[in-house]
C-alpha cells in the first residue's frame, strides 16, 4: 500500500495511529491526581512535538543518511518562520500559502549554502553551517532590520495590507486559520475525570507531520536514499563507480532544509510571531541532540527524540520545590529535604541538566539512540534469560570474525 | 590615523583571548583528535575561579564596635573579612583588591585537575568514536557544566574588579606625540594583551624546547610510533589535555574584569574560537594564534564608523565571511596540515 511494502506499510498506519490518538494517549493521568502534571496533552506542547518532529525527521535526511553533521539548520527554521509572517502580513492570514512559501524560501537558501558548504565534509561542514547559520542570525537581528523587524521580532499588525483578508476583517488581529477554521480553536471532551482537548492546531500539524513522515520513509527507501547511504559509508569507492555524491548530497541537503522550513512555517502559524532567536546555533544544536538522542539513521528516532525533549522541557521544568514536598512528603523530614533538593536541581529550573546528562548517557551508553535501547530490551525479551556470547551474533557487516586466542 | 591605531589596539585585545581559547582546542585537536565542544565551558569555569577567589577573600565575621553608635544609639557593627584579621589589615586589603591576578595561582591547579578528570573519566572513551560522537558528547558536557556554574552563582553576570592599581586608562596618544586623550586605553586590557603574549611564547617555548614537548610533537605526527618506541604516550596527552585546560582557565580568569562572568559566556566564545581554530588551520598551533589577531583585528576595524556607512552590519558578519572565504579557498585554512581531521 502507498508504494510501501508491508512491514513500513504497518509501520507507517502505526504512526498514523498514535499520531491521531495523541490527546488521548498523552493525558494518561485522571485530572486532579498527583500525577496530573506529568499530562502532556495539552495543544501547545502537542503542536510542538509534532513541528520539531518534523524539523528532525528533515534533519535526518541529511545527518542520518549522509553522515553530514550540519549545524546551522535553525538558519532555515528561522528563514521560514520569517517567510510564513510575511506572508500572513502581506497576502492572507490561511495557513497554506505561509507555509508554501516557507518551503520554497528555505529550500532556496538551502540550495545556496549547501551549495557552497557542501564543497568540505566533516568538521568543516560543520563549521562552515555554523558560520552560514550565525551571519543570517546576526544579519536578521541588525541588517535586515525593515525584513525580520530587529530584536523585537516581526509580529502582525492592525494595518498589515493583508490584501485578502482585507474585506472581513474587524477591529482586533486576525488568528491565523486554515480556510476559515481558527488554529486556535479546541474542543474539550470530558470522559471519567480525564479530560481531552482536541484542537485544529494540533491536528494540522499532526497531518503535515504524517506527511512528511511517509516522504522520508519513501526517500529512506528510494534508489536515492540509497545513494546518500553510500555517500555516508564511503565516497572514494562511489567516484571510483562512476558517480559524483554532490549531487546527491545538496539534494539532500535542500529537502532537509524544506523541511526545517516547513517546521518553522507551522512555528509562525502557530503563533505569528517570528524572532531572531530561533535561528541561534543552540537552536541548531537542539535538533542535533534530538535527532541522536532518538537514533540517527532510523525512521522513528527523530521523532521519538523531538517527543521526548520537547515533553522534558514543558513537564520537568514545571515541577519545582512545593510539588516534590507534595510528592516526598511521606517520607521522615530530614531524608523528605535532602531528596527534595536532590530531585529539585534535576527538574524546574535545572532541567537542562537533566537534558545534558540524559544526553551524555545516551551518546556514551547507546550510540544507536533510544530505538537502539528499545532493539536492545525487546531483543532481551525475545530471547529470554538465554546469555549470549559476543561471536555468536551473525556479523552484520561480512568482517572476518575476531580469532579466538588459543596460544 | 588615531582612530586607526586604536581600533588596531582593539583588535589585539580581542584577538587575544580569541587565540588563548582556540591556542587550547587546537593542542586538544592536534594532540588528542577530539573536537572538544566543552572548551568554552573551562574558560567560563576559568572566569568563575577568579569569582570564587574574591569571593573567598570578602568573607567576613561581625565585631561590636564600642567607639561608634549606629543611628539607634546601639554600639555599630563592623564587618572584617578574614584576610584582614589574619594577614593584617593592609595585607588583607591588598588581597582582596588584587583576587583577580591571584585567581590565576589558584586556578592552574583546579583546571588542571579539571582538565586531568574531563580526560580520564569521559574523552578517554571516545578516541576511537566518531568525532560527530566526540561533538555531541562534549556538548552535553558543555551543558552540564554550564547548569552547575547556573546553580552556584546565578543567572546574572557577576561584576569582578581589576586591582585599582590598574582602573585608569593609559593615554597613548601623549605617549606617542599625538594630542592627548585621543587614544586612551584601559590598562586591564593592556596587561591581558601582554599576558596573552606570555602564555602564548610559554606554550610555544615548552613544546619547542623541552623533551617533553618534543616527545608530544612526535606524538602528535605519528602517535603509534611513538608508542612503539615504549613511551606512555597516552599519559603525555592526558597532561597535554591538562595544559590546554589551563590555559583556557588562566583566559578566563583574565577576562573576568573585561567581560563579567555569566553562565553562558562559554558557549558564546564557544563558536568563535571553532571558527578561529578553523580559519587558522586544524592542528596548526601558530595558526590559531595568526587567526585568533586577524580575526580580531578585523572585527574591529569593521567596526569604525567610516567602513560601517559603506557596508552596513558588516562588524557583525565579518569574521564568519571571512571563515568562508578562506575555508573555500585555502580548504586547510591558513596553516593547516595535510591529514588532520580530514575524513
Amino acid at each position: 500500500m502507498f508504494g510501501l511494502n508491508k512491514k513500513d506499510t504497518t509501520f507507517l498506519l502505526i504512526v498514523i495511529g498514535l499520531t491521531l490518538f495523541t490527546p488521548i494517549l498523552m493525558q494518561p493521568f485522571a485530572e486532579g491526581s498527583g500525577l496530573a502534571q506529568f499530562n502532556g496533552g495539552y495543544p501547545d506542547l502537542m503542536q510542538k512535538v509534532a513541528i520539531f518532529g518534523i524539523f528532525a525527521v528533515g534533519f535526518n535526511i541529511l545527518f542520518g543518511l549522509t553522515g553530514y553533521l550540519s549545524f546551522g539548520h535553525a538558519a532555515f527554521l528561522g528563514i521560514g518562520s520569517y517567510s510564513a509572517v510575511w506572508m500572513f502580513k502581506l497576502l492572507t492570514m490561511n495557513v497554506i500559502p505561509g507555509i508554501l512559501l516557507a518551503m520554497v524560501v528555505s529550500g532556496i537558501f538551502a540550495a545556496a549554502i549547501g551549495y557552497v558548504s557542501l564543497r568540505r565534509s566533516g568538521i568543516y561542514f560543520s563549521i562552515l553551517t555554523l558560520a552560514f547559520a550565525q551571519m543570517c542570525y546576526k544579519m536578521a537581528y541588525s541588517v535586515l532590520t525593515p525584513l525580520t523587524n530587529g530584536e523585537t521580532g516581526l509580529q502582525l499588525a492592525l494595518d498589515d495590507p493583508r490584501i485578502l483578508d482585507r474585506a472581513i476583517e474587524g477591529s482586533s488581529l486576525p488568528v491565523t486559520n486554515l480556510f476559515g477554521l481558527p488554529m486556535n480553536s479546541t474542543y474539550k471532551l470530558e470522559v471519567m475525570n480525564h479530560v481531552f482537548t482536541f484542537s485544529v492546531g494540533f491536528y494540522f500539524c499532526a497531518v503535515i507531520a504524517i506527511l512528511a513522515f511517509y516522504v522520508a520513509i519513501r526517500l529512506f527507501r528510494s534508489p536515492f536514499g540509497m545513494m546518500l547511504r553510500a555517500v555516508k559509508s564511503n565516497q572514494h569507492r562511489m567516484n571510483y563507480t562512476g558517480l559524483d555524491p554532490k549531487p546527491y548530497t545538496l539534494a539532500a541537503f535542500v529537502i532537509s532544509g524544506m523541511y526545517a522550513g516547513l517546521a518553522g512555517g507551522l512555528l509562525a502559524a502557530m503563533d505569528p510571531l517570528a524572532g531572531a532567536d530561533r535561528m541561534l546555533w543552540t537552536a541548531s544544536g537542539e535538533v542535533v541532540i534530538m535527532t541522536i538522542l532518538g537514533g540517527a539513521g532510523t525512521l522513528m528516532g527523530p521523532v521519538l527524540g523531538a517527543g521526548v525533549i520537547k515533553y522534558l522541557e514543558n513537564i520537568f521544568s514545571k515541577i519545582n520545590e512545593t510539588v516534590l514536598h507534595g510528592w516526598f512528603h511521606w517520607l521522615p523530614d530530614g531524608i523528605e529535604d535532602v531528596v527534595v533538593w536532590i530531585f529539585a536541581r534535576f527538574t524546574g529550573e535545572g532541567w537542562h541538566l537533566t537534558l545534558g546528562v540524559t544526553f551524555m548517557l545516551v551518546v556514551t551508553f547507546l550510540p544507536g539512540g533510544l530505538v537502539e535501547g528499545l532493539k536492545r530490551i525487546r531483543d532481551r525479551v525475545q530471547n529470554g534469560k538465554k546469555k549470549r556470547d559476543k561471536y555468536d551474533d551473525p556479523d552484520p557487516d561480512h568482517q572476518p570474525a575476531p580469532s579466538k586466542h588459543v596460544v | 590615523m588615531e582612530t586607526i591605531l586604536l581600533q588596531l589596539l582593539n583588535g589585539l585585545d580581542k584577538g587575544s583571548a580569541y587565540a588563548l581559547i582556540a591556542l587550547g582546542l587546537t593542542l586538544i585537536f592536534g594532540t588528542l583528535g577530539v573536537v572538544n565542544f566543552a572548551h568554552g565551558a573551562i574558560f567560563m569555569i576559568g572566569a568563575f575561579c577568579a569569582v570564587t577567589l574574591s569571593r573567598i577573600f570578602s568573607i567576613s565575621f561581625e565585631t561590636v564596635d564600642p567607639t561608634k553608635l549606629d543611628f539607634l544609639g546601639n554600639p555599630a557593627k563592623i564587618k572584617t573579612p578574614y584576610v584582614e584579621a589574619w594577614f593584617g589589615a593592609d595585607a588583607g586589603a591588598w588581597m582582596i583588591d588584587w583576587a583577580v591576578p591571584l585567581a590565576i595561582l589558584f586556578s592552574i591547579p583546579i583546571m588542571i585537575a579539571v582538565g586531568f578528570a574531563m580526560e580520564r573519566g569521559l574523552i578517554k572513551h571516545f578516541y576511537k568514536r566518531p568525532h560527530a560522537d566526540q561533538i555531541l558528547v562534549t556538548f552535553g558536557l558543555a551543558i552540564v557544566l554550564q547548569e552547575i556554574i547556573k546553580y552556584f552563582y546565578g543567572a546574572n553576570p557577576i561584576s569582578t574588579p581589576a586591582p585599582d592599581a590598574f582602573k585608569g586608562s593609559f593615554d597613548f596618544g601623549a605617549a606617542l606625540g599625538f594630542d592627548p586623550n585621543v587614544i586612551i586605553y584601559p590598562y586591564w586590557r593592556l596587561i591581558y594583551f601582554g599576558f596573552a603574549a606570555v602564555v602564548i611564547g610559554a606554550v610555544f617555548s615548552f613544546l619547542r624546547f623541552t623533551t617533553f614537548g618534543m616527545v608530544v610533537r612526535a606524538g602528535m605526527a605519528d602517535r603509534e610510533t611513538v608508542g612503539l618506541l615504549g613511551i606512555n604516550i597516552d599519559r603525555k596527552f592526558t597532561i597535554m589535555f591538562g595544559l590546554a585546560a589551563a590555559v583556557a582557565g588562566m583566559a578566563g580568569v583574565m577576562y573576568a574584569p573585561i567581560l563579567s562572568p555569566n553562565y553562558h559566556m562559554g558557549m558564546d566564545f564557544l563558536v568563535l574560537s571553532f571558527v578561529v581554530v578553523v580559519v587558522g588551520g586544524m592542528g596548526s598551533l601558530p595558526g590559531a594564534v595568526a587567526a585568533g589577531f586577524l580575526l580580531g583585528i578585523l572585527e574591529s576595524f569593521s567596526s569604525m564608523n567610516e567602513i560601517k556607512s559603506i557596508i552596513p552590519g558588516i562588524d557583525q558578519i565579518i569574521i564568519y565571511v571571512v571563515a568562508i572565504i578562506i575555508l573555500l579557498t585555502r580548504p586547510r585554512g591558513l596553516m593547516g596540515k595535510k591529514g588532520v581531521m580530514e575524513d
